[in-house]
C-alpha cells in the first residue's frame, strides 16, 4: 500500500529538526468524499486533519528513524496536543516542521508545526496553521525482543519500507 | 476557535519552569515536598489529559487516571525536563531493580519482596496489597505519590 502523506523531504539535521512538504491534490480520491456536497451544501475538498496528523507522523517519524539508521521500527505512539486551525484545499502546499525533544532507546518526542502556502497568495508565503506534538516508540525496545513482553514482530523493518527509502533518496536524504 | 484540536489547551503547567530547571538556577534552594507535588502533577495533568482535581498522591496512574504504558515514557520526558534530572526508563516502576527469584517468585511478590516494597513505598499503606501480592497487581501501585518520592530522592542524589 501507498501510505505516504508527504511528498519530499526538504531539509534533515540529523537528531534535531526536519522539514517536509504535502501537496495538496484534486487527484486524491478522498477529497472528493471529504466534503462531499449534501443537500444545498456545496462540496468543500479539504485534507483531512487526521491525514494531516499522518503527514506531521511520517515527517518527524523520518526523523527519529533517521537517528540510529532507520534499524528502530519506529511507531506513532501518542499524540501530545494537536491543533489545526485553517484547512488545507487543494492547490495548496503543507509543510511540516519536526524537531526532537527528547530521545531516549525506548522511544522519543517530538515538537511539530505545521504551515500553509496558498499558491494564490504566494506574497503571504508559509502561514503558520498549526501544531503536533508527537510521541514514537521503538517497538522492539518496547513491546517485543528480548527481556521485554516479548511479542513477536518480524525481524525487518516493516515501518520504513520501499515507500520510505523511496522518499528518502529521491529527496536526497542519505541513509546513514 | 481551532478547526480541530486534540490534548489539552490553554494553560501549560510548569512550562515556564521548565527553561530553568536544565539550567540549574534553583541548585541552591532545596525544592520542597509539596512544590515537587504541584510540578509532578503539572506534568500528569499534561501527559494524561486529566483534570488537576483527579491527580492526588493515591491516584493510581493506570487504575485511576487511565495511563498506558507509553504514557511512563512520556512522563519520564517530562520529569527529565521540568526537574532536570535523568530518568532512566526501568526506573518508573515500584518493582524496579526487583527482577530476582528472592523478591518475585510465580508472579508473586516473596515474603522479602514484600519487605522491599515496603522499603521503597514506605509512605503508602501496602495491607491491601499484600493480601494479594501478584506483581500484575503492583501497577495499582505506580501513584502520583510514587512519582513524587521518586523525583525527591533524584533531587536529592543531585
Amino acid at each position: 500500500m501507498r501510505w505516504m502523506w508527504i511528498d519530499r523531504v526538504v531539509e534533515l539535521t540529523p537528531r534535531e529538526r526536519i522539514v517536509a512538504i504535502k501537496n495538496v491534490s484534486l487527484a486524491e480520491e478522498h477529497l472528493h468524499d471529504h466534503f462531499a456536497a449534501a443537500g444545498d451544501q456545496p462540496a468543500l475538498p479539504v485534507m483531512p486533519a487526521s491525514l494531516i496528523l499522518e503527514g506531521m507522523a511520517q515527517t518527524a517519524g523520518i526523523l527519529v528513524g533517521h537517528a540510529e539508521g532507520f534499524r528502530e521500527k519506529v511507531v506513532l505512539a501518542k499524540i501530545g496536543r494537536a491543533e489545526l486551525e485553517r484547512d488545507a484545499g487543494p492547490g495548496m502546499t503543507l509543510r511540516y516542521t519536526a524537531t526532537i525533544e527528547r530521545m531516549d532507546p525506548v522511544g522519543a518526542s517530538t515538537k511539530g508545526t505545521v504551515e500553509l502556502l496558498d499558491h494564490a497568495d504566494a506574497a503571504a508565503g508559509f502561514v503558520r496553521i498549526g501544531s503536533v506534538d508527537l510521541m514514537f516508540s521503538h517497538l522492539d525496545n518496547n513491546m517485543g525482543g528480548a527481556g521485554r513482553s516479548g511479542e513477536a514482530f518480524p525481524s525487518h523493518n516493516f515501518v520504513f519500507g520501499e515507500s520510505f527509502r523511496t522518499l528518502l533518496r529521491t529527496s536526497g536524504v542519505v541513509v546513514p | 476557535m481551532p478547526a480541530f484540536t486534540m490534548g489539552r489547551r490553554g494553560s501549560e503547567p510548569g512550562r515556564a519552569a521548565r527553561s530553568g530547571a536544565g539550567a540549574g538556577i534553583r541548585t541552591s534552594m532545596a525544592l520542597t515536598q509539596t512544590e515537587i507535588f504541584e510540578k509532578v502533577r503539572g506534568v500528569v495533568v499534561e501527559a494524561l489529559a486529566v483534570d488537576e482535581e483527579e491527580v492526588t498522591p493515591q491516584a493510581s496512574l493506570f487504575k485511576d487516571l487511565g495511563a498506558e504504558s507509553i504514557d511512563v515514557l512520556d512522563i519520564g520526558f517530562k520529569l527529565e525536563q521540568e526537574f532536570g534530572i535523568k530518568v532512566p526508563q526501568d526506573e518508573l516502576n515500584p518493582a524496579a531493580g526487583m527482577q530476582d527469584a528472592r523478591y518475585i517468585k510465580d508472579g508473586k511478590f516473596t515474603p522479602e519482596g514484600l519487605e522491599q516494597l515496603r522499603a521503597k513505598l514506605s509512605d503508602f499503606d501496602l495491607s491491601e496489597f499484600e493480601r494479594d501480592p501478584r506483581v500484575s497487581r503492583l501497577m495499582d501501585l505506580f501513584t502520583v505519590g510514587f512519582l513524587v518520592k521518586y523525583v525527591e530522592g533524584k533531587l536529592a542524589a543531585k
